[in-house]
């Protein structure tokens, strides 16, 4: 082994040129993959990030009609101890209603929330542009859109009107803007008891929002929240998977040509060490013929150039890893928006990398098979005859 | 009889539409630290002769004893062993390898075997190498070496295991007169110190005179065989 390894460094050593071409070869196989995969990814999280990140992933629904659900705290637990990776858990209680305010009406979503919870989904606190968050019942906070459709101002009185015609007044603490315009027209956010009050449902709520760490995993982890709450007449359970489908079949496909990018050019990196090492197997047919005159046998002869596959692999995966990278930081550095954010941010998957290297690695020993069959079928009868 | 080498009933044809037989049933056996030339022609078939001996090639049919070992019946490996440990070479053409410096092709034969070179092993080297006047070129690559340099690296290589057989196939053929002689000095002094058999193609009559023995192959055949 330490010998045909000796002999494979050397071999390699003593054709600098060469293995320099080969090198390069590999490496920029590897940066294209490094480079489109990272491209690829970083794409898909912020096209996620935009879609899904401030939006739960799997509610928990009433089945009922009067759409509520009772004893919540203990199905919240039995979530919370579900050992799904779940980031954020949160109760709501919403209904329609209207806004009435200065002779004006507008249909809107009222929406009860315990916004310390409800932060983690949406960053409502965070998107407060004027004005404080509610904290006692009644107090409401309205999206700027519908602040400018009816021109509101901090301490107005606004009504809310329920569909079984009840109505109660309410005083605007303060403005959101979470960057969605139908959201920010139609949702009036309040303390959960507001809503529980107004409409009567004592302690009840109407949902459980529910954020993941594995997103894609959203539709499992939902079916194994389904089968741990156990109550399929009360409740119902959606996620996000199921309501993008068309979003979800476009990411999937921008993988699946990515994919196919990257199998391409590794198939070309693979025939081009395939060839260049055959070609090699020719130059040092002379020397293998003498190693095995002198006793070398057959499978350490082929050792000899997988060995130098290996090598080539290796030293072309790291000068490919280093060359994607830095082609990956100049693509976020020269392609920008006018305001100087990067078109796609960089977005560098380790495990990714990692992966890339290990297969340009494995294929680069997969090409010198051949070669290396040559080199251990190679007499030295037939070096020693030629001269 | 103590014969470290011997050749049974060995035909050998080549080609394989066209068969052309170049070995016709030959037997012969060679001592155990005997000194022996094998003369004739080109095309006679010595040198094919020398690569059955030396398991580099096989006879169409008859049978080879190395060290009272059947080789015909080995397969690749046990050859390579055999080859490795019994068996040294020196060929017309040095077949150095080229990559290596003038040490490192010399130890090849025990690194082929082994896995760390011992000190022991290390002196054993140099000392080849002192034999062989190579001291002062020890670290340089074969290739910046004189023809005659190469020639005493490819013959300090075949000793180097100690083998008890040395098969030469015209040692000294691209060197001058002078350094022909010294090359077969050295032959002559290791197969004296070392006990080693040495079995040499030559075409110098001056060489083969100095022989214990000289085979003659013609055609194929065993011509005439001379023991001193």
């Amino acid at each position: 082994m330490k010998l045909a390894f000796n002999i494979a460094l050397r071999f390699l050593n003593s054709n600098k040129g060469q293995t320099f071409l080969i090198i390069l070869g590999i490496a920029i196989g590897v940066s294209v993959q490094v480079f489109i995969g990272s491209l690829i990814q970083g794409l898909q999280k912020d096209l996620i990030n935009t879609t899904i990140g401030n939006s739960p992933q799997i509610t928990v629904l009433s089945a009922l009609e009067d759409k509520t659900i009772g004893q919540w705290e203990g199905k919240i637990d039995t979530i919370k101890n579900s050992k799904e990776k779940i980031t954020a858990l949160s109760p709501t209680a919403s209904f329609p209603g209207f806004i009435a305010f200065n002779k004006q009406t507008e249909p809107v979503l009222l929406r009860g929330f315990d916004l310390s919870k409800a932060d983690s989904i949406y960053g409502i606190t965070q998107s407060i542009y004027e004005g404080m968050p509610p904290t006692r019942k009644n107090d409401v906070l309205i999206g700027k859109e519908l602040r400018d459709t009816l021109s509101l101002n901090i301490g107005d009185t606004i009504t809310i009107l329920t569909p079984t015609r009840k109505s109660q007044t309410m005083t605007i603490t303060g403005f959101y803007d979470i960057k969605v315009a139908s959201i920010n027209q139609s949702w009036v956010i309040t303390p959960i008891h507001t809503v529980q009050s107004l409409f009567e449902i004592n302690n009840k709520i109407t949902g459980i929002e529910i954020q993941v760490a594995e997103v894609f995993e959203a539709d499992t982890i939902a079916s194994h929240i389904d089968l741990l709450l156990g109550q399929n007449d009360l409740l119902k359970i959606s996620n996000w998977k199921d309501q993008n489908q068309q979003l979800l079949s476009g990411l999937q496909g921008q993988s699946v040509s990515s994919i196919m990018i990257q199998v391409f050019v590794l198939i070309a990196v693979i025939l081009g060490i395939a060839s260049v090492l055959a070609i090699s197997v020719l130059q040092k047919s002379r020397q293998i013929g003498i190693l095995k005159a002198m006793g070398v046998k057959d499978f350490t002869a082929s050792l000899i150039f997988l060995f130098q596959g290996f090598l080539l692999g290796i030293m072309g995966s790291i000068l490919g890893i280093a060359l994607g990278l830095l082609l990956a930081f100049s693509f976020t550095l020269f392609a920008i928006n006018p305001d100087g954010t990067p078109v796609v941010a960089l977005y560098i998957n380790y495990g990714f990398v990692t992966i890339s290297a290990i297969i340009a690695i494995l294929s680069s020993t997969l090409a010198a098979l051949i070669p290396a069959i040559k080199s251990s079928k190679l007499s030295p009868m037939e070096v020693i005859k030629n001269g | 009889m103590d014969n470290i080498i011997q050749i049974k009933n060995v035909n050998k044809f080549y080609g394989t539409t066209i068969k052309k037989q170049v070995l016709f049933d030959v037997n012969i056996g060679f001592k155990k630290g005997s000194f022996n030339a094998i003369i004739g022609q080109s095309g006679s078939g010595k040198s094919t002769l020398l690569n059955i001996m030396g398991t580099l090639d096989n006879p169409s049919d008859g049978d080879v004893y190395i060290n009272h070992q059947k080789t015909t019946a080995m397969d690749k490996n046990q050859l390579a062993d055999l080859r490795n440990k019994t068996i040294g070479f020196i060929f017309q053409f040095h077949y150095l390898l080229p990559e290596f410096t003038v040490q490192e092709n010399i130890l090849m034969p025990y690194a082929i075997s082994n896995r760390i070179a011992s000190s022991a092993i290390l002196e054993k080297a140099d000392y080849l190498m002192d034999m062989m006047g190579l001291t002062t070129v020890k670290n340089n690559l074969a290739t910046q070496l004189s023809g005659g340099q190469q020639q005493r690296t490819a013959i300090a290589r075949a000793l180097m295991n100690q083998p008890k057989i040395i098969l030469a196939d015209e040692p000294t053929g691209n060197l001058d007169s002078e350094t022909s002689e010294n090359v077969y000095q050295l032959l002559r002094e290791i197969n004296e110190t070392f006990k080693t058999t040495f079995i040499i193609i030559t075409h110098d009559p001056r060489i083969a005179e100095k022989t214990d023995r000289i085979v003659e192959i013609k055609d194929g055949k065993i011509h005439s065989d001379f023991i001193k």
